[in-house]
């Protein structure tokens, strides 16, 4: 599914991403783990680039549209199954047959009742879901995933994310919760300072091996 | 739906509601016989630009310049002292009346007493632009920071305060709006040569209407240039030199004599009623119902009338603008042509725009409509296209359609609402000058009063202007706090 090799990234003269090479099957559910600043979300950005096509994607940032509702946000995964004319219709009136997929996966995300609401009044983790809404109502066989239940505590961040990994045969989650990663995940590669120095399958892996990945020099 | 984009919408809908009853109250026909022939030679003229045709070129020139700098000077000397006093009601309400009226509705005022002569130029741009700074300076005082001020140990004097911990917090600001504003100043003074004033607009007004459209054009390129290059030239080091040499060529002179001032307080802008020694109230109040009637209901109607249709057009040619120069789409040559576009519309001033299209028109409201809309369009667009630049949209994001309806759209539009919003008293304004062309706004009225040496009449009329323009502020400003909106950009283009 994923191949790089060598693959350098330079931004501002500084080195994010030093050398990865990396290969990721399809089926493999992994999680990218390591301090913040190691590159997690440039090597998603960079894995996104080689399956645009094929993966649903939930960045950090600018992912969602304040203004408008859970609904829109949500049916915006959708946009490229659409003609523009039929999308600016719903945008401006959301038709019946739209209405009820978006509800039932919001029911799914535990947001049904927010459906109406927009985003800029919701919870950071209200808002979160809505994001992973709309990754999952893309509808794509790979998810990539940048920390899309760090909002959320840890049975529910759990439910979600596991919800999110079974609607793709492929993931590469971006996490901060070592002990999530070892249960959702089967594969474990850990950044630090832009190269990969763990990279094992989970039942290799226990969580006193992750701390490496956090010590400071 | 409890969304933000409900709210935005249902302004959005009020707003489109009073535009469309505006369009079906306004006149918008066509009135010249053959607009099509008149618009090929006006377009024949600006492919054949005639630079040598106008005598006295340069010295129109130099006045344009000289009424910009020197309204300019004294116009931010006054704002800046009245600002120092801006948390008196008076002073606010005071410069807010000195801006309500326009730069042409001055100059008229000023013509009166002082003639045709330097100082009524002057006077024309320094009284409401020092109404202007008076509030962006008091504004950007009242807004900065007072920590460094409560800081200085006690007992420091105020003066010494001011200027060590008040004045340096905003100075930068204060710097970049009068750079802005001496732009502003220049095609005011242009524009002053529409009541006679020997500026550039008056040999442009010359030669449109003789049908010398090269000429015509010539003029208008010539005042591009000097617009679009002012910021090479008129540096800011430079700026007191620039000054001098206006001053010493054109020192602002009118020869006034005393009774003429006299009179002119004493019997001009007295009511006509008052004028007899044994008038009576009732005179006065026929007077007042009379000038209401005939003049001040139709001449406010009907500038409200083009007003809002203006600030309907201007929101939708904005919406559809604003992505020629947005980073968003297209690519640099497409946002290359667009910033073109957009710099040329917001150069020329909507009163010359206005007075073209009336030649191809004939004086009904739709060339006031047509210039206001892309003038103020523009600018509106050019704002609203700089802050999408500033936007960063998922890498993901969809393109084309989908990006500016789901993406970009609603993200801008609280700042295009308050930027709209903001103009509209400006549009206002502008309208009411239109009258000066011809289209039945308050300023044909009042035009047509000045012409009759009707003072008393003009004043009254420009009296109810302000009250219309004060009216349009508070119910702007009203619309902006309900929906909390803030435009993020300072008012520049």
């Amino acid at each position: 599914m994923f191949q790089l090799d060598q693959l350098s990234i330079r931004r501002q003269g500084a080195d994010i991403l030093h050398e990865i090479n990396l290969c990721i099957e399809q089926g493999e559910k992994v999680a990218l783990l390591g301090p913040s600043g190691a590159g997690k979300s440039t090597l998603l950005e960079a894995l996104r680039r080689q399956q645009s096509l094929q993966s649903a994607w939930c960045p950090q940032q600018g992912a969602l549209v304040p203004m408008l509702s859970v609904f829109h946000n949500i049916y915006m995964g959708a946009l490229d199954r659409h003609s523009a004319l039929y999308n600016l219709a719903n945008l401006i009136r959301p038709m019946k047959a739209q209405w009820q997929q978006v509800g039932q996966l919001a029911d799914e995300l535990g947001i049904a009742d927010k459906l109406r609401t927009s985003v800029d009044r919701l919870s950071g983790g209200q808002a979160q879901r809505t994001a992973l809404g709309r990754a999952l109502f893309s509808c794509r066989d790979i998810l990539l995933a940048d920390e899309p239940v760090s909002s959320l505590d840890e049975n529910q961040g759990e439910a979600l994310l596991r919800l999110a990994l079974s609607r793709h045969h492929t993931t590469v989650t971006a996490l901060h919760d070592r002990e999530l990663a070892l249960h959702c995940c089967d594969r474990i590669i850990g950044l630090k300072d832009g190269r990969i120095i763990i990279d094992s399958p989970c039942q290799d892996l226990r969580l006193q091996d992750l701390n490496e990945l956090y010590r400071r020099r | 739906m409890n969304t933000t984009a409900t709210r935005l919408r249902h302004t959005t809908l009020i707003l489109t509601a009073f535009g469309l009853l505006a369009f079906f109250f306004a006149d918008i026909s066509v009135t010249t016989r053959d607009p099509g022939i008149e618009l090929a030679k006006i377009g024949h003229g600006f492919l054949t630009p005639d630079f040598l045709a106008t005598e006295k070129l340069w010295q129109a020139l130099g006045y344009t310049l000289s009424f910009a700098l020197q309204g300019v000077a004294v116009g931010i000397t006054g704002g800046f002292l009245l600002a120092l006093l801006w948390r008196w009601r008076l002073v606010r309400t005071a410069s807010a009346v000195l801006r309500a009226i326009h730069e042409l509705f001055w100059g008229l005022l000023f013509l009166q007493v002082f003639g045709l002569s330097t100082l009524t130029g002057l006077l024309a741009i320094a009284v409401p632009y020092c109404g202007i700074f008076a509030k962006v300076f008091g504004e950007f005082l009242e807004e900065s920071d007072r920590a460094p001020a409560r800081a200085l140990p006690a007992g420091s004097d105020g003066f010494s305060s001011f200027w060590f911990a008040r004045l340096p917090l905003v100075w930068q600001h204060m710097k970049t709006y009068g750079a802005y504003r001496v732009e502003c100043a220049v095609r005011s003074s242009a524009i002053l040569g529409f009541i006679g004033l020997p500026t550039i607009g008056f040999h442009l007004e010359t030669a449109f209407r003789q049908g010398a459209y090269s000429t015509g054009a010539a003029l208008l390129y010539l005042f591009l240039l000097v617009i679009l290059s002012l910021r090479l030239w008129l540096r800011p080091v430079l700026l007191p030199l620039w000054l001098f040499a206006t001053l010493l060529w054109q020192p602002p002179q009118a020869s006034v004599t005393s009774g003429r001032l006299i009179r002119f307080l004493s019997e001009d802008i007295v009511p006509a009623p008052l004028r007899q020694a044994d008038w009576q109230w009732s005179e006065l109040a026929d007077w007042l119902l009379n000038l209401l009637h005939e003049q001040i209901l139709p001449g406010l109607g009907q500038t409200l009338i083009l007003g809002m249709a203006a600030l309907l057009v201007t929101g939708i040619l904005a919406l559809l603008m604003f992505p020629l120069i947005s980073s968003q789409f297209g690519h640099r040559l497409s946002r290359g042509a667009g910033h073109s576009l957009l710099v040329l519309l917001r150069t020329l001033p909507e009163f010359l725009l206005a007075f073209v299209f009336v030649l191809v028109l004939g004086p009904s409201m739709l060339p006031g409509i047509l210039a206001l809309a892309l003038h103020t369009g523009a600018i509106v667009a050019h704002l609203c296209g700089r802050f999408t630049d500033t936007l960063s949209l998922r890498v993901d994001a969809p393109g084309g359609l989908n990006r500016y309806a789901f993406e970009v759209l609603p993200r801008i539009y609280p700042n295009f609402l308050a930027f709209l919003l903001y103009r509209w008293e400006i549009i206002m304004r502008e309208t009411a000058i239109l009258g000066v062309l011809g289209i039945t706004t308050l300023g044909f009225y009042i035009d047509s009063a000045f012409s009759e040496l009707r003072v008393d009449r003009a004043l009254v009329l420009i009296g109810a202007g302000v009250m219309l323009n004060l009216a349009v502020d508070a119910i702007s400003r009203g619309l902006r706090q309900r929906l909390r909106l803030q435009h993020g950009l300072t008012d520049q283009s």
